[in-house]
């Protein structure tokens, strides 16, 4: 079994298969705690402290909820004002600071390898929560866990990647991970927002086959999962050609028509018009559950890593 | 009588084989620009053996840092550098690509944490190095138009 106790989480990619299969062992057998139906007392007396210097609630609340349901506290801010950073602070002093006053940090900063960077200025563990526009792993192993614990595994499952697949960092770590696990990829885009090449590459290297496509029609009917991101206004210059892309890639009744009957439909959320509200009454729709997995899996994490039950 | 292009140097470093093209680079990089206090010479497209072309590079009493020959290894692999003593070859090196680039780029990425008043020295992972591939350690980019983003 790898050893979790102490180490950081700054990338997905640090994780190895048997890293991952392990996270997800155990986020399953957190979810009752979770839920509030079992009470565990094993990180009694740690702290950890949440850095947010940029607002994610949802992330936030999560790693929060986790420590809270383990019987350990939090500290932190969430935005940077008012804080000693406001004062012109390094993140290297920050956390400096922050090492003496727990036992782990979670880390949220606007900045790529902001983590990396504070890792090295700690001996206590750096969780990454989300650098600017690199890496957010805990973001990557709860929607592993989604489709791992929805579908009974992730080697062979048809998983379709759709929407802002350029930008959107979320689907890149998502897309390395599922490869590195044997899942058969599909990438939905508009031919501007397409997968960049190197992580075509990777999965190539993996000597897995994978489609591109432009079209939702062209993969709905093959797809176990469907990963749906939003699309950002900001990333057209005319408002039209958006409205126009970004209503083409929008999951709704019609296409689920077409749909495998068990197929699964997730978002990261926050969502905008890309899944219909009607879809959220099928059993398709699994993004609320994933949102709330971001629990059991944080819980998984902070009990492997700070009580070394790994 | 063989013609000397360029005569010898008593003193300083002489840097060979470097692929046609880059002395003006090499330059750059060792800072020989307006405030130069000795004698600099620059051969460019020579004829050369075992390159076909190269450009020499002669700098009068000075000796280059391990920093500057890691630098001048991104852009000139195949160069040799020979530190002259007394118009003796006192020592000669071949630049060897570091598998760490340490504080001798810059990250691209304007929005790489690397970039601000973190005291930390830029870090590159060497993913390739024919042709050099280099990756920023923090934000995990691939620099691209690396001569451009050399300190």
């Amino acid at each position: 079994m790898s050893d979790f106790r102490g180490r950081d989480i700054l990338s997905i990619r640090d994780l190895s298969r048997t890293d991952i299969e392990t996270v997800l062992k155990a986020s399953r057998r957190m979810v009752p705690h979770a839920l509030g139906k079992k009470v565990s007392r094993s990180l009694e007396g740690k702290i950890l402290a949440t850095l947010f210097f940029e607002p994610s609630t949802r992330t936030r609340l999560s790693f929060e909820s986790a420590m809270t349901r383990l019987g350990g506290r939090t500290l932190g801010f969430a935005g940077a004002e008012g804080t000693s950073v406001a004062k012109g602070e390094t993140l290297a002093d920050t956390i400096r600071m922050v090492e003496a006053y727990s036992d782990g940090i979670v880390l949220r900063h606007p900045q790529e390898g902001a983590a990396r960077l504070a890792a090295e200025f700690s001996e206590k563990p750096v969780i990454n929560a989300g650098d600017g526009a690199g890496q957010h792993p805990t973001q990557t192993l709860l929607d592993l866990f989604t489709i791992w614990d929805e579908r009974g595994g992730i080697e062979g499952q048809h998983v379709a990647l759709v929407g802002d697949l350029k930008y959107g960092r979320t689907v890149h770590s998502l897309a390395y991970a599922l490869a590195d696990l044997g899942a058969t990829l599909a990438f939905v885009s508009p031919p501007t927002l397409e997968m960049p090449r190197e992580i075509l590459e990777h999965v190539k290297e993996r000597g897995l086959s994978f489609k591109t496509a432009h079209r939702l029609e062209d993969v709905i009917r093959e797809a176990d999962v469907l990963y749906v991101t939003r699309i950002q206004k900001e990333r057209f210059p005319d408002p039209q050609e958006y409205e126009k892309v970004a209503g083409s890639y929008r999951v709704d009744g019609d296409l689920l028509r077409e749909s495998k009957r068990d197929l699964i439909i997730m978002h990261p959320l926050p969502r905008t018009t890309e899944i219909a509200p009607e879809v959220d009454r099928t059993k398709h729709a699994v993004y609320f559950k994933q949102a709330f997995n971001g629990v059991p899996v944080r819980m998984a994490l902070l009990d492997l890593i700070l009580g070394g039950a790994g | 009588m063989k013609e000397l292009r360029v005569t010898p140097i008593r003193n300083g470093t002489v840097i060979d084989h470097i692929p046609a093209g880059m002395a003006l680079k090499v330059l750059k990089i060792l800072g020989i620009g307006d405030g130069v206090s000795s004698t600099v010479t620059v051969a460019m497209h020579v004829p050369s053996q075992a390159m076909g072309w190269k450009d020499i590079v002669k700098v009068e009493d000075r000796e280059l840092g391990a920093r500057e020959i890691d630098k001048i290894a991104l852009i000139a692999p195949t160069a040799s550098v020979n530190v002259i003593r007394n118009y003796n070859v006192a020592e000669k090196r071949r630049v060897a690509l570091p598998d760490r680039a340490l504080g001798i780029l810059r990250c691209g990425n304007p929005n790489c944490i690397s970039n601000t008043r973190e005291p930390v020295e830029s870090e590159f992972l060497v993913r390739t190095k024919t042709p050099l591939r280099v990756v920023c350690k923090y934000c995990d980019r691939e620099l691209e138009d690396i001569p451009a983003h050399i300190l």
